[in-house]
């Protein structure tokens, strides 16, 4: 237990965040601006991944790392038009039902077009194989997916925090109806902002799709931690989903590593417990 | 795929050789066709069919397949196994991909007095204190699949080993009869990690702790798109040059072993089937597959193959209601494609022999292929509790 394997875990929790981070700022987002839940942004990145799957074998890599975000946006702009614009103003218990319903639905569809069987993807040469940091060899791709999550947080930031977009965006988050009276069409905003989180579930899903297995069920598999996600760090907020994740990636790493028996215990008791000291989580949009 | 369609078209086989003598067999199909264990139940039901198409011949009786979705939950696999007995009154059961659906069904197919041939949950108690005249096993035992590599890596000069698997009953089933068995060989186990079962989706944590460990090698059951997580995920640390990986045959199973892709090259596992043993029974059966799936047959296709043939060996003796199918199923044995098999009357468990086999890149084409290393004598599981041979 030296220093590079405490480096090494510290890798892994990060890379675990970085992965959870793509996933639920969509989702937090889309709640914070349209008080919407969709459940079914899970399915979304299994979509991303199978579309990313499937497109990797004629296109290579990069060509998937561009059109799975794309279809799955797609497939956002299509649910937006026929479901969720119908579904704004008729509250979160029906939303819930729908969208949970839509990951059955999704779920079928990914397994009548793509089969039973699990897919895998082969990751381009430039990013497989491993770097020395020191005395620790780590591979290339957990890194560049660190990077990523962290560049999207970075660009993420600054869109929200210094461009006029960005402040629109909040203005509808902290009061749609007050924004609206400004002018801003927030109709048309919520529909942006939706397929940008749908993307980035896409995203997530190609580059989830190379480590992990490609099945139909990975996005209810990932769906629980991304709540988790988003109930610790607070709803609609980035701030929220990047601490949110943080505490996740960390945790469960950790936990396997210190108590391997408790690992799936002890981020529930952590949310029991933000939920008892702070119940709308550690950075919610609005306080 | 619509399985009442499926249903629909009744499987009557041999239809020639009808005489006087000649009963219909109904057999009741209980797999999962939804869920995380689909694929492995459409490749049973393929290996089923193909089995009453290969052996039909063999007897006058015709066989008439109903087909029921037990979607891996248990409450729904006990529901349609009483529908299939009840309702549908088929003679035998044949299927059951997890051991949660057998266990929930035992007590019910004991007690109504249906066969139920096992084609491939592999949970210890089913042919051990669990056991039942009615319940017979042509998959495997998850002890009979683990054991022999105990001896077998200390044979191979691994003195210390870290083992890893899901935590849940089948996990620890696995893991506990390889330990056993590499612990009375002269090996020992320097760690053991169980990991939260369909909730882990990065194994770096845990792969960090085996490297930490001192192991020689490392021993792991996985099965599934968490077999493909580990596989890829250990290659990615690049462990497997200084930590040879080992395992149950299910890490590198033929069904998903190309979606791993050259993560999976060099893993040594011992399963009890792979497309690449030769004989003659092999080769014949593998031809036949491919013919009509267009893929290898996985170990849960040879599953459903021999099941068939188990049952068509069981109603050529004469077998053609319940209780004598019970009865004939037990005592059958026969050349397939993994080599001698039977059953042991004892625990109605299968005899067959264990292979030990490495993942390799083919020869032709991109994919990948097992090369079988050693074939293992006839696993026998012990009587484990079971009373039937009293």
């Amino acid at each position: 237990m030296d220093t590079g394997f405490w480096l090494f875990q510290i890798l892994n929790a990060l890379q675990l965040s970085m992965l959870l981070f793509l996933l639920s700022v969509g989702l937090t987002v889309i709640f914070g601006l349209m008080h919407f839940v969709n459940l079914a942004h899970g399915a979304l990145y299994a979509f991303g991944a199978y579309v990313a799957a499937t497109v990797s074998s004629t296109l290579g890599y990069w060509g998937a790392f561009i059109l799975a975000p794309v279809a799955v946006a797609a497939i956002g702009f299509v649910l937006y038009a026929t479901l969720i614009r119908s579904m704004r103003k008729s509250g979160p218990m029906a939303q819930v039902l729908v969208t949970f319903g839509l990951i059955f639905a999704l779920l079928d569809l990914t397994r009548i077009i793509w089969g039973d069987l699990a897919l895998g993807m082969q990751l381009p040469p430039i990013l497989s194989g491993r770097i020395v940091l020191g005395e620790l060899e780590y591979p290339v791709y957990r890194i560049f997916i660190i990077a990523l999550g962290a560049f999207i947080f970075v660009t993420l930031a600054l869109v929200l925090g210094r461009t006029q977009i960005g402040a629109m965006i909040r203005a509808g988050v902290d009061n749609d109806a007050m924004a609206a009276c400004l002018g801003i069409n927030v109709e048309r905003l919520f529909f942006a902002v939706f397929c940008v989180g749908c993307a980035l579930a896409g995203l997530a899903g190609v580059v989830a799709a190379p480590i992990l297995s490609v099945t139909p069920d990975m996005g209810l598999q990932i769906l629980i931690p991304t709540l988790i996600v988003i109930v610790i760090g607070g709803l609609g907020s980035l701030k929220g989903a990047i601490t949110g994740s943080l505490i996740y990636g960390f945790v469960t790493t950790f936990g396997a590593v210190f108590l391997p028996g408790f690992s799936s215990v002890l981020i529930y008791a952590l949310l029991a417990m933000v939920l008892v000291v702070r119940p709308t989580g550690l950075f919610p949009a609005r306080g | 795929m619509n399985i009442f369609t499926k249903s629909a078209v009744a499987a009557l086989i041999a239809g020639a050789a009808t005489t006087s003598s000649a009963e219909e067999i109904k057999v009741g199909l209980l797999l999962p066709y939804a869920g995380v264990y689909a694929a492995l139940g459409n490749d049973i039901e393929a290996g089923f069919r193909l089995g009453l198409e290969t052996y039909g011949a063999d007897t006058q009786d015709t066989f008439t397949v109903v087909a029921e979705d037990t979607e891996v939950k248990p409450p729904v696999g006990l529901a349609k196994a009483k529908k299939l007995a009840l309702q549908d009154e088929v003679d035998v059961i044949v299927g059951v991909v997890s051991s949660g659906v057998l266990g929930a069904i035992r007590d019910f197919i004991d007690g109504a007095q249906v066969p139920l041939i096992v084609a491939n949950a592999g949970n210890n108690e089913a042919t051990g204190e669990d056991c039942s005249a009615y319940i017979t096993r042509l998959s495997f035992s998850n002890a009979q699949v683990n054991r022999p590599m105990g001896q077998y890596l200390f044979d191979q000069g691994v003195k210390k080993v870290f083992t890893m698997a899901p935590d849940y009953a089948a996990g620890h089933q696995m893991i506990d009869a390889f330990t056993a068995a590499f612990e009375a060989a002269g090996g020992e186990v320097v760690g053991q990690d169980f990991t939260p079962f369909q909730q882990t989706q990065d194994f770096g944590p845990y792969l960090a702790n085996a490297k930490a460990s001192g192991a020689d090698a490392v021993y792991v059951f996985y099965a599934g798109g968490e077999a493909i997580s580990y596989v890829k995920q250990y290659d990615s640390f690049g462990l497997k040059a200084d930590l040879p990986l080992y395992g149950s045959g299910f890490l590198t199973s033929s069904l998903y072993v190309n979606a791993e892709g050259p993560a999976a090259v060099g893993v040594v596992t011992s399963g009890y089937y792979v497309p690449t043993i030769d004989n003659p029974e092999n080769a014949k059966f593998v031809e036949a597959f491919m013919a009509a799936n267009d893929r290898l047959p996985s170990e849960y296709a040879v599953s459903g193959y021999d099941a068939a043939h188990a049952l068509i060996q069981a109603s050529a003796g004469g077998a053609n209601d319940r209780a004598a199918l019970a009865d004939a199923l037990r005592t059958v044995s026969f050349d397939g494609p993994r080599g001698a098999t039977s059953i042991d009357p004892a625990t109605n468990n299968i005899v067959q022999p264990i292979y030990v086999y490495e993942t390799v890149a083919a020869t032709e084409g991109d994919g990948l292929t097992q090369k079988v290393l050693e074939k293992l004598d006839p696993e026998q599981d012990p009587v484990n509790g079971c009373t039937l041979s009293n």
